[in-house]
């Protein structure tokens, strides 16, 4: 926990900055309230989110402890309601492998992420395939390839321009012949606005189920912690085209604190399971509502 | 969520009317909406605040012109207040002091840094120049392996040696530009978290030593709300001398553009627009503003109605409207002063909510068709110009031929014509958009 309650610490000053002010059994006024939704604001939860769950303290909240607590939960509702803990990880000695499909816009992060799964799975025992079917940026093979000799993890990869869903298909065909538990598939970021991309993905998506019943078992949206309200739009779009099944915010070690995806919690109903705290492999932990929450509030957990 | 939020903005403003002066009670309502736009389209919370102060001071009490609506005006107040903030006059890439010129690249993770680079490169070669690019970053897999690609497909210079230390491999990639006669170099940097104090030393002291002629921070336009914070700890720490605003192909509004200008006065340099080399475009402050805003180019429309269309024909007109005895004479004048203004496609664009309503898409003929619609109503007597229902088969028959188009061109026409009557009807008496958007010629 001691990373993720470090990389919200900024949040978390802003938000204590205007929670402080609430004494505990002081009426709440509304200046402070405003100051509350600032707060909300700058940390990227959006204005419409944020003026939603002002409003409600308003009503409700007289003391400045009762408001504190108001909040704390009406947040905590909002990242539980997409059933967060309900989606298992993947465990040794499975079958058929379990498929993951990473997307996301250019930049995001999804490389690091891949890798960065690939050694959490492989600490839980399972063994590990990755495909590289990032084929438009340029060493986007390498740096997966890297990674793989790193983790000692075996990449299926093509030319660089191939077919990405040729390569969604290799890497499933290859994961189940030599039984591996896990399949990571890492796409080229793609902005959610331009259409063809969006369809590959859909296409990468059917490339799976052929090799895999059922395949694959989770596309992850990897966000940007520093992204602003279009991280809306993005999810969105990739729900649409990609099936989006749950998010990952990558970069949270920064000053950013990544508060549209409460918004994206709230609007899509999509569960946000990881978040990434660094460039390290270990730098990756699962998500806990309630922890993000304290944390934004600056509250021990 | 943001085109409702503009939506809002708008009716708001039209609703601003009937008055000499923009009053506080009138103008508070749309001051709210606008935050909200401006919030949404991720601007700094603290700029917003301090845009909206200034835009209240500038509209208050203001003397309505004749020619716009309040409405209108507190359009204008605000591209102009946002134009103002986003930077005048562009600002070119200044190359000066010896060569070769170094060109530091520095910014976030995932910004765009490499692609910019090889944008940029693809770009001063175009200018003249010889550029070669070098990658400093020793971090993150591949990089530098990704900038030799990227270089070798634009055909650009890149430095291939390897070193330890970023500093190393700059020293090396500078004494190698300059034997091979190259005049500017591109460091391409690793991305680093403006948190990260190690990484930002580094930063600091690569910039310290290589005291680069220009430093450029690449800001990814997805950005949100912290985006002031990373440019002001790049700035302060390592020295930034511009701007480079990337994935600004998506549909994101770019508020941070105005976030980071104002907080931090430094100029954008370009805007990337897209995954090839050659989509690295200059920056034009007005259609940031307007993309912010999300209101189409409301007040370069406004302008050339203004400057365009004849007066006295658009009085008539308006005449002929409200009293409903708008003919295909006037349609035709219609079409005409239209026909001055531009582009019809261009015109549509520029107007916010177009695109949506099915009835004005209908309305929107190419060029072609005004100027096969000309022909038509040049071809019909006066008596069919001003009472078209007068039109039969036969009539239409002798009008095709006269035209040299088609009875089906007529009936066309014919149609159109009257969906038109029926919208002007409705506009005229609720006085709704067209009339107000586009001055007083409507369409």
């Amino acid at each position: 926990m001691g990373i993720l309650s470090r990389s919200l610490g900024r949040t978390r000053e802003r938000l204590k900055g205007a929670l402080q002010k609430l004494l505990p059994s002081e009426k709440v006024d509304a200046a402070t309230l405003e100051s509350l939704e600032e707060a909300l604001i700058s940390a990227d939860v959006g204005p419409i989110t944020a003026a939603e769950l002002v409003e409600g303290l308003q009503e409700a909240a007289p003391t400045g402890e009762e408001t504190r607590r108001l909040l704390r939960e009406s947040m905590v509702r909002i990242l539980e309601a997409p059933e967060n803990g309900n989606r298992a990880e993947p465990e040794p000695g499975r079958e058929t492998p379990w498929v993951a499909l990473l997307v996301g816009v250019n930049g995001s992060g999804k490389t690091t992420t891949t890798a960065k799964l690939a050694a959490r799975f492989q600490k839980h025992g399972c063994s590990i395939l990755m495909g590289a079917a990032d084929t438009f940026r340029a060493a986007a093979v390498e740096q997966l390839c890297v990674w793989g000799e790193r983790l000692d993890v075996p990449v299926v990869a093509h030319q660089s321009g191939g077919d990405p869903a040729a390569v969604v298909y290799d890497a499933c065909a290859a994961g189940s012949a030599r039984g591996a538990d896990v399949v990571l598939i890492d796409t080229a970021g793609r902005l959610h606005t331009k259409d063809n991309l969006m369809a590959e993905l859909a296409k990468m998506h059917r490339s799976a189920g052929k090799v895999i019943d059922g395949a694959p078992d989770e596309v992850w949206l990897v966000l940007d912690a520093t992204t602003g309200q279009n991280g809306l739009r993005q999810a969105e779009d990739f729900l649409t085209h990609a099936g989006i099944t749950g998010l990952i915010l990558a970069k949270l070690d920064g000053s950013a604190r990544g508060g549209v995806a409460l918004s994206i919690a709230h609007r899509l109903s999509l569960p946000i399971r990881y978040v990434g705290t660094g460039e390290g492999t270990d730098d990756l932990e699962p998500f806990d509502p309630e922890a993000f929450v304290d944390g934004l509030l600056g509250e021990a957990s | 969520m943001f085109e409702q939020i503009t939506e809002r903005l708008q009716r708001t403003l039209r609703a601003l009317r009937g008055t000499v002066h923009v009053d506080e009670k009138a103008l508070e309502p749309a001051l709210k909406d606008l935050r909200m736009a401006l919030l949404e389209a991720d601007v700094n919370y603290g700029v917003v605040k301090e845009f909206l102060a200034s835009v209240r001071e500038k509209a208050l009490g203001e003397q309505v012109m004749a020619s716009l609506t309040p409405g209108q005006q507190v359009i204008r107040v605000v591209n102009e207040e946002m134009t103002a903030l986003l930077g005048g006059a562009q600002v070119p890439l200044s190359l000066v002091g010896p060569s070769p010129h170094v060109v530091l690249l520095v910014g976030l993770q995932g910004a765009g840094k490499t692609t910019t680079a090889a944008k940029l490169g693809h770009f001063l070669r175009r200018k003249g120049h010889s550029p070669m690019l070098a990658s400093v970053d020793v971090y993150r897999p591949a990089a530098r392996e990704q900038l030799l690609q990227v270089a070798k497909s634009a055909n650009l210079a890149a430095f291939e040696g390897a070193a330890e230390t970023p500093q190393e491999i700059a020293d090396a990639a500078q004494a190698a530009a300059r034997k091979d006669g190259h005049d500017v170099l591109l460091l391409d940097t690793a991305g680093r978290l403006h948190v990260d104090e190690e990484m930002m030393a580094e930063a600091a002291a690569l910039s310290a030593a290589f005291s680069p002629c220009v430093t450029l921070y690449v800001a990814d336009s997805l950005a949100g709300q912290d985006a002031v914070n990373s440019v002001k700890a790049f700035a302060d720490r390592v020295g930034l001398d511009g701007i480079i605003l990337s994935k600004l192909d998506g549909d994101s509004r770019g508020g941070v553009a105005l976030s980071i200008v104002s907080v931090t006065g430094l100029p954008v340099l370009f805007v990337g627009v897209g995954e090839k080399f050659g989509d690295l475009e200059t920056y034009h402050p007005d259609r940031i503003a307007s993309r912010i805003l999300g209101m189409g180019d409301v007040l370069s429309l406004i302008e050339r109605a203004q400057e365009n269309v004849d007066e006295e024909v658009a009085a008539q007109l308006e005449e002929s409207l409200r009293k409903a005895t708008f003919s295909l004479e006037d349609f035709r004048q219609q079409l005409k002063q239209v026909r001055k203004m531009g582009p019809i496609s261009k015109l549509m664009e520029m107007i916010p909510n177009m695109g949506g309503n099915v009835d004005m898409k209908a309305l929107a003929p190419g060029e072609d068709d005004l100027r096969r619609f000309g022909a038509i109503i040049d071809s019909m007597t006066p008596d069919e110009r001003q009472n078209p229902s007068l039109i039969n088969g036969s009539r239409r028959r002798r009008i095709a031929t006269g035209s040299g188009t088609t009875v089906q061109d007529v009936n066309q026409l014919l149609k159109q014509f009257a969906m038109a009557r029926k919208l002007m009807k409705q506009f005229g008496r609720r006085g709704g958009m067209p009339l107000d958007m586009m001055g007083p010629s409507g369409l």
